[in-house]
């Protein structure tokens, strides 16, 4: 950094102190600035959001979805893992018996109160049989009641990773 | 009868202009704004697709604010509360009445002055109202029963105090020099040539006077950097703080006409008013028939060069949003087509032969044309700067007021006076 730098309760110099030339240069600054973004609109750092979307890296933590066994049942085995791990206490999961006796449990219902999630990831990281995923990117919770962000087991299932839902 | 009519078409130009330009002027606030700070601004709200780079965002505004619910907290004095933002805004329309827009305008013969009430006294009006603007701020504050407000109508009045002072005194120097206090001898004398090449502009022969000028103007306003009495860092937003629905719009909007009433002062005191620097009128209607044509070429160089903007616009950003957004830039180019045609066909009617009458025409509009450039130009240099300056602490703006411009005032005043008497 070159030139002086005035601290605080430094001395300005009578010509900043004139105070008239500093503000034309100020004005002469935003002018810049103003003619610049007027010429090259589209070089402005602004998203302009619901058109263009921010790409986030592979290890985003997005909404929930529940992973599928090749038969199209639930992975979920509903060992209560993730909702005993989760934080907020958000995972609600009633259990019931799997009818293939090799599998013990199946959830009944897996819901999930989107609006209490902290986005932790703390349920994948306990989930023994990779059940549960953050992966799907979508970020953009919206609805018009807080109903609509008590999701539950079909909901989580039919969740895709390319952010379309 | 002829009076009454011409002085009602008169207030009628003067209130669509002004009436116009506000919502043009709040777009520009956050246009501008939006770029001095690398930001895109408003560009969301359309009609049926049709954006115009946020124009759009003001009708929605005003619809917004009709019909939001006009809350009167418990508390305020009722009349006061309810009479403050009207006399805000009244005022601030009242100055328009003495400034002129332009020379005259020829109808069949007879010379219609562009002023609405050429007072004698126009300057000692223009300061007895801008002083009375101060009132609604004060009665909208104190009325409201908040703090806040209240400490917003203080700080306007204090402000107020203390920066007119600095600027009838500023003015004084001008009147000196003028020799008269009536706004259209006032303009008329800036419309010769000092030494032969410079205009003889407020600005010209009373550079200081017309810097302190536009500062009180700036301070008068309540515009940033003096904009103390709204202060939303420490008074939320000041004096119209408890002010919602159309009685908001209606403090908001004086803001904006207040800004064209400075703007236009200025322009009229100290940078020529409707005068054209070296275009006279007599020049103006002795070259008539080569200005017409030139002003028309230009028109349709401009038309021109928008539609091909436009059209290139329209090409690169096919399809881009899906939705009624894509279809802007083609209408535009269309618009600027048709513009661009229009200009075409009127070198047919032979602009180069304009008749006396017409060239009298053509000297009224580039007038008048010059005064709006010169307002506009200003009411810019409002946002431009408000944009660019942090805004002043309290000790400051007295010091300021107080012990720098007061000063410099009396001295510009006295060296006006002793140059006056004996040169």
């Amino acid at each position: 950094m070159n030139g002086k730098v005035h601290g605080y309760g430094g001395r300005m110099t009578l010509w900043e102190r004139l105070y008239l030339v500093e503000i034309f240069r100020g004005l002469g600054i935003t002018i810049r600035h103003v003619i610049r973004n007027l010429l090259h609109t589209g070089d402005l750092p602004t998203l302009q959001y619901p058109e263009e979307r921010r790409v986030y890296s592979e290890r985003f933590r997005g909404r929930h979805r529940l992973m599928k066994r090749e038969d199209g049942t639930p992975r979920c085995v509903a060992c209560m893992m993730c909702s005993t791990a989760c934080p907020a206490d958000c995972i609600h999961i009633v259990a019931e018996e799997h009818p293939d006796p090799a599998i013990e449990k199946a959830p009944a219902s897996f819901e999930i109160d989107l609006l209490r999630c902290v986005y932790c990831g703390l349920c994948e990281e306990a989930c023994p049989c990779d059940a549960i995923r953050m992966d799907t990117g979508i970020y953009d919770l919206a609805a018009d009641s807080r109903a609509k962000f008590w999701v539950d087991k079909e909901f989580l299932l039919n969740n895709t990773t390319d952010g379309t839902r | 009868m002829d009076l009454v009519l011409t002085t009602f078409l008169k207030m009628a130009f003067i209130l669509a202009v002004i009436l116009g330009l506000v919502p043009v002027l709040i777009w520009a606030e956050r246009k501008g704004s939006a770029f001095i700070q690398d930001r895109t601004g408003p560009n969301r709200a359309g009609i049926a697709g049709i954006r115009l780079a946020g124009l759009i965002h003001p009708i929605a505004d005003v619809l917004k604010l009709l019909f939001k619910e006009d809350v009167r907290p418990a508390g305020v004095h009722r009349v006061m509360y309810a009479l403050a933002p009207f006399l805000v805004f009244f005022v601030s329309l009242l100055t328009y009445a003495v400034i002129p827009f332009g020379d005259y305008l020829e109808v069949g013969g007879r010379r219609i002055p562009l002023v609405v009430a050429d007072l004698d006294v126009g300057i000692l009006y223009v300061l007895a109202i801008a002083s009375l603007g101060t009132y609604g701020i004060v009665m909208g504050g104190w009325a409201s029963n908040n703090k806040y407000t209240f400490l917003g109508a203080v700080r306007s009045t204090s402000q107020m105090i203390s920066y007119e002072i600095s600027m009838g005194l500023a003015l004084m120097g001008l009147l000196l020099v003028s020799q008269s206090l009536r706004l259209t001898d006032v303009v008329a004398g800036q419309g010769v040539l000092l030494w032969g090449f410079l205009p003889r502009w407020g600005v010209v022969i009373q550079p200081l006077g017309a810097i302190l000028f536009m500062t009180a103007a700036f301070a008068e306003t309540n515009r940033n950097p003096f904009d103390l009495p709204e202060g939303e860092s420490e008074l939320v937003s000041g004096y119209h703080l408890e002010y919602s629905s159309m009685k908001f719009a209606l403090f908001f909007m004086a803001e904006y006409t207040n800004l064209v009433v400075a703007s236009a002062l200025i322009a009229t005191l100290y940078f020529g008013g409707w005068n054209l620097p070296w275009l006279s009128r007599a020049v103006i209607e002795a070259r008539a028939g080569v200005l017409l044509p030139l002003l028309l070429g230009a028109h349709v160089a401009v038309c021109a060069l928008a539609a091909a903007l436009y059209l290139r616009r329209a090409s690169r950003e096919r399809g881009k949003f899906g939705d009624g957004r894509d279809r802007e830039p083609g209408l535009m180019a269309g618009v600027c087509i048709l513009a661009w045609l229009a200009g075409l066909a009127a070198f047919a009617l032979r602009p180069w032969e304009i008749g006396p009458a017409g060239a009298s025409l053509l000297a009224t509009v580039l007038q008048v044309g010059a005064f709006v450039g010169k307002v506009v130009f200003f009411c810019w240099f409002f946002i431009w700067v408000r944009w660019t300056l942090p805004r002043f602490r309290y000790d400051q703006l007295m010091h300021l007021g107080w012990k720098v411009m007061l000063p410099l005032a009396l001295a510009n005043l006295v060296v006006t006076a002793v140059v006056v008497a004996f040169v």
